[in-house]
């Protein structure tokens, strides 16, 4: 009995730890829509910065002040990035700013390894709660029970916030309905800020208590930024009363799930995703969203199919590609076989993300699962290269099937939500069934037949496939279900009215994506001769959506051209220098405000406003004005812009 | 050659990638050395000052058989997939001569089975698992530092002291965490037939919910504890467990613990009296490590880590091998590697020809604290070839033909 309580008293101090980073996240999302990747970035700096003060001031005062100080530090570097980077791109296609916050989150990496060094860190104990309290006869730390009591707290100074001040209500106003309050006139431009500012401080000052019981390192941010989006979306976005009890219910169940099942806690919090999204599709304390004001297809150019010399132009440049192994050296041969299978990849994830409207950010599972299909058909049954890559990708489709079931009863980022937890599940039993998978220790040998085994031969396979792959979802997004699932995308409702069957279309989609993902899995199985529980795991799918997001969300094939320019980047930079995750992140977010809506989307934009020069009556197709990045500062209401419904 | 050629490439990244390349120099030989210096800076940075430091001596001593050594020095981001493409561009665009490196054990394993594809001499540096020279061990590979098996051999010989019998295992859920409770399990029961396994907790590597795991050890009421976690990890559970009283007349047996890449954060929160595995580099007074910590000291103007003995050891290890072939040629690389003698700081090594592993040892001790500092006392050298299976033993683990 007394070992119960005080392991219930042990999971209420992870809990307060975890509900105040979740809840500046769930506060930011709320209000901005941001989904902020830079979240664990800014909670592993407030932690750095609380280290160096309280090692300079000591003392009670020093500590305490110090704690308090570095989240006020870190909530400034967080204004300064909303005004310097975020505001230019608001009008952004949804989900773009997601691209400019992990730009971040890689330089930040980098960047405390250059300021602190790379080693761990190990804070002071606070001062006055360095011992333990005697609870029924058993030890547990005064300072957990400080964090027991400060959870509370913080949950009850901002609901004091959110419903005593003006500013609380407006920031619940924005909450509801972002447009409402934007046509009454209040100047978002500010609440935007503070608001990201608050959040960024919750996540400073939940990083700088942790350094009495953590270790400071470079890896924090990663460690924190999955689970506390998790506890958000398990709670309910937007809700801070929800994000508190989910971060309960994620702790306890931990604590107590790993005394009956030692091995739990890896895929624990993915499972009770899992569970309360199926149950409850908005989340615990979560409300689902009103439809759609704005029909999305206003804002962008429609969609046309190649003309012909466009198709010319494209067969020219494959049978170019086609010629590279007459001039290109092995090792580059290899590299391009890679950025064919990452197009691939990318182009799958496009198809559901853009024609059908719903971002996965667990679309790493397909991938793969079809390398793992592709190195079982190998390594057990000894199956041909040309047969693996055939059954390989069967693995992806069956998972696609299977999960995708469950997902497309959600949308928006609970949809996304769910395919991250499914792919987490995925990877755990990638990673923890020894037996059949090599744990994480992965599958070895699979390399290609003697046929294929040349860095020529096999780049030609993947460019050859890869096309192909790319070409057959070009075709399907002009097809009738192609236009089918279009519209689900603009307009759940009126599709559902005119009979089409919105689920079942969007399960098809998921299928396909799944199933052409799984293929670039395969694929890469061979070209890499292992396959190890990295190829689904989350900075696979994250990889994928920022080549998609790179490439332009509004564009048809955009991500082809996000997968060569990011892939060939990432490749170099890590052969050039041990800095990559900086020079990278840093790329990025300059591409992010050049481009706000990416590689081709911009391109397309500059066509069009060219023809429209030329041809004046082709004026109506050209790029709306507002398509430019919003001017710094402007004052202008950020959201008014219409937008696609990617995230909806 | 066809590097005038490339630059047509049309593709500017790739373009400026092949730049880079420059014909073989003659009068050199190329090594090809990947790690994973962005992901893990705390241990690689100490390695590859280390073989910095034997680059310079064996160039500065006339370099091997006539020709100076180069590395050629890649990062793996601390991705597989990305070092399995270093990998391929040292060997396909550099022309490296022999591969070496790696931390992860799933890393190592990756590359190593690109050299054995790739038909390429491997020197893995510092993965543990045992899969890298037994169940999925290969020609081509050989391994420096001491295996998971080794150390734990160690551990559990100075476990079967111990009076403890109820035993509580704690370690890091994946491959290197599980091998290593499972091989102590093994060997201390097969020592201690008295002993019983009384509580094992697993967290994930890196999110350790350190409170709650020490609750639940606490509980099992155990004489004893193996430890396998480090890191930031290791840091949550000992504040915890000091915390907690969860070592409080327990006898706490802790792989790596010793080594300065893990102890040193922990200062004056360090556990006394810990059964460790590590790197006392103050306390050892032999002639060779001597040697080599006034030169890293004189050449770095720090101490150094266990990284530091691992990357000096390697680069001594390829020269050796290097001299004794007296030639690049793979085939002739392998021969040579099979029961080469290497000196290294911990005195002079083989690499068994059975199974490819080196006998470098590790020093096994107890920890305690000194001005503030966490420190290995009572620290004997074990070597490595008396706690690896013999040669027989071993040629059933390993795959055949």
């Amino acid at each position: 009995m007394e070992f119960f309580v005080v392991q219930f008293l042990t999971g209420l101090a992870s809990a307060a730890s975890l509900f105040l980073v979740a809840s500046g996240l769930s506060i930011i999302f709320g209000v901005t829509r941001i989904v902020n990747f830079a979240h664990g970035a800014f909670y592993m700096l407030g932690a750095y910065v609380a280290y160096t003060l309280t090692e300079r001031f000591e003392g009670f005062f020093g500590f305490w002040g110090g704690i308090l100080l570095a989240a006020l530090v870190v909530a400034a570097i967080g204004a300064l990035l909303e005004i310097v980077l975020l505001r230019r791109i608001y009008r952004a296609p949804e989900l773009f700013q997601l691209l400019a916050t992990f730009g971040v989150t890689l330089m930040v990496q980098d960047l405390v390894v250059m300021i602190w060094g790379p080693e761990d860190l190990v804070g002071p104990r606070a001062p006055g709660l360095r011992g333990a309290v005697d609870i029924l006869g058993l030890a547990v730390p005064t300072y957990d029970l400080f964090l027991i009591v400060l959870g509370p707290l913080v949950l009850g100074a901002l609901w004091i916030l959110f419903h005593r001040t003006r500013w609380g209500v407006l920031v619940r106003a924005a909450t509801q309905d972002r447009d409402m309050v934007a046509a009454l006139g209040v100047n978002q431009t500010w609440l935007f800020t503070s608001v990201f500012a608050l959040g960024i401080f919750l996540a400073g000052l939940g990083g700088a208590l942790q350094i009495p019981r953590n270790a400071v390192t470079h890896l924090m941010d990663l460690s924190i930024i999955v689970e506390v989006f998790v506890v958000v979306v398990i709670g309910g976005l937007g809700s801070v009363l929800g994000a508190f009890i989910a971060a309960v219910l994620v702790s306890e169940l931990n604590a107590f799930g790993i005394l009956v099942f030692p091995k739990i806690s890896i895929v624990l919090v993915f499972l009770v995703m899992a569970c309360v999204l199926i149950v409850r599709p908005w989340g615990l304390l979560g409300r689902p969203e009103g439809p759609a004001r704005q029909p999305a297809g206003l804002s962008i150019r429609p969609w046309h199919p190649m003309s012909p010399n466009q198709r010319l132009l494209m067969l020219a440049l494959v049978v170019v590609a086609g010629f590279v192994p007459l001039v290109a050296g092995n090792y580059v041969l290899t590299v391009l076989a890679e950025i064919a299978v990452f197009a691939l990849f990318a182009a799958s994830l496009h198809f559901l993300m853009t024609v059908g409207g719903l971002a996965s950010f667990g679309h790493a599972a397909y991938f793969g699962l079809g390398a793992y299909g592709a190195a079982f058909a190998t390594t057990m049954f000894g199956a041909p290269m040309v047969a693996s890559l055939l059954l390989g990708p069967l693995l992806g489709v069956a998972g696609a099937i299977l999960f995708g079931w469950f997902c497309v009863r959600l949308s928006g980022v609970y949809f996304a939500m769910l395919t991250l937890a499914f792919a987490q599940i995925a990877w755990s039993i990638a990673f923890q069934w020894v037996e059949v998978t090599g744990g994480d220790n992965g599958i070895l040998g699979v390399w290609p037949a003697s046929w294929a085994s040349s860095p020529a031969a096999f780049y030609w396979l993947a460019l050859a496939v890869s096309v192909a792959g790319i070409a057959a979802l070009r075709v399907l997004v002009f097809s009738p279900f192609g236009y089918a699932l279009r519209a689900t995308r603009d307009s759940a409702l009126r599709s559902e009215a005119i009979g089409i069957d919105r689920a079942r279309v969007q399960w098809a989609a998921f299928i396909i994506a799944g199933t052409f993902a799984g293929i670039a899995g395969a694929l890469f199985a061979f070209l890499k001769g292992s396959v190890f529980p990295d190829n689904l795991a989350i900075p696979m799918s994250v990889d994928g959506l920022v080549m998609v997001l790179l490439g332009g969300i509004e564009t048809v094939s955009g991500a082809v051209v996000g997968a060569v320019v990011y892939k060939a980047l990432a490749i170099w930079l890590v052969s050039q220098t041990d800095l990559s995750k900086l020079v990278l992140g840093a790329v990025i977010v300059l591409l992010v405000v050049a481009f706000p809506k990416g590689i081709v989307g911009f391109a397309e934009d500059l066509m069009a406003r060219r023809r429209a020069r030329t041809d004046d009556g082709g004026a109506a197709l050209a790029a709306p004005a507002k398509a430019a990045p919003a001017a710094p500062g402007s004052g202008a209401a950020p959201i008014a812009a219409p937008k696609m419904e990617a995230a909806r | 050659m066809r590097t005038s050629l490339r630059k047509s490439v049309a593709f500017a990244a790739l373009a400026l990638v092949t730049a880079g390349s420059v014909a073989r120099a003659e009068g050199e030989i190329k090594i090809g050395e990947i790690n994973s210096y962005s992901a893990l800076p705390a241990f690689t940075e100490p390695y590859r000052k280390g073989w910095q430091l034997a680059i310079d001596e064996i160039n500065a001593a006339g370099g091997v058989n006539g020709k100076k050594l180069v590395v050629i020095s890649k990062d793996d981001a601390g991705k597989p997939a990305e070092a399995v493409t270093a990998a391929n561009e040292l060997v396909s665009r550099e022309g490296v001569a022999l591969i070496a490196g790696t931390f992860f054990s799933h890393i190592g394993l990756a590359v190593a089975d690109f050299a054995k594809q790739k038909q390429v001499f491997f020197m893995a540096a510092e993965p543990l698992t045992d899969a890298m020279v037994w169940s999925k061990g290969n020609e081509y590979t050989f391994r420096l530092r001491p295996s998971n098996y080794m150390q734990a051999a160690m551990l559990a010989e100075e476990a079967a002291k111990l009076p403890a019998k109820r035993w509580a295992t704690v370690a890091p859920n994946y491959e290197y965490g599980q091998s290593a409770v499972a091989v102590f399990k093994e060997l201390l029961s097969k020592a201690r037939p008295d002993v019983e396994w009384v509580e094992e907790q697993w967290p994930p590597q890196g999110k350790i919910d350190a409170g709650a795991v020490t609750q639940a050890l606490l509980a099992a009421k155990p004489d004893a504890i193996l430890n396998v976690t480090f890191g930031a990890d290791l840091v949550k559970f000992v504040r915890e467990g000091n915390t907690r009283g969860l070592f409080k007349d327990r006898a706490v047996v802790s792989f790596l613990t010793g080594e300065p890449e893990y102890l040193d954060p922990l200062k004056d929160e360090t556990p006394k009296g810990w059964i460790v595995t590590g790197y006392p580099w103050y306390d050892i007074k032999t002639p060779e490590h001597d040697a080599f910590l006034k030169a890293y000291q004189a050449k770095f103007n720090d101490y150094p880590r266990l990284g530091s003995i691992v990357g000096y050891g390697t680069m001594k290890a390829i020269a050796a091998i290097l001299a004794k072939a007296g030639s690049t040629d793979t085939d002739k690389l392998i021969a040579a590697a099979k029961g080469v003698e290497v000196d290294t700081p911990f005195g002079k090594i083989v690499f068994r020809a059975t199974d490819h592993q080196s006998t470098l040892g590790a020093f096994v001790g107890k920890t305690d604290v000194r001005d503030g500092k966490g420190v290995m006392v009572d620290s004997v050298y074990r070597d490595g070839a008396d706690y690896l299976p013999s040669e027989e033993e071993v040629k059933h683990l390993r795959p055949q033909g």
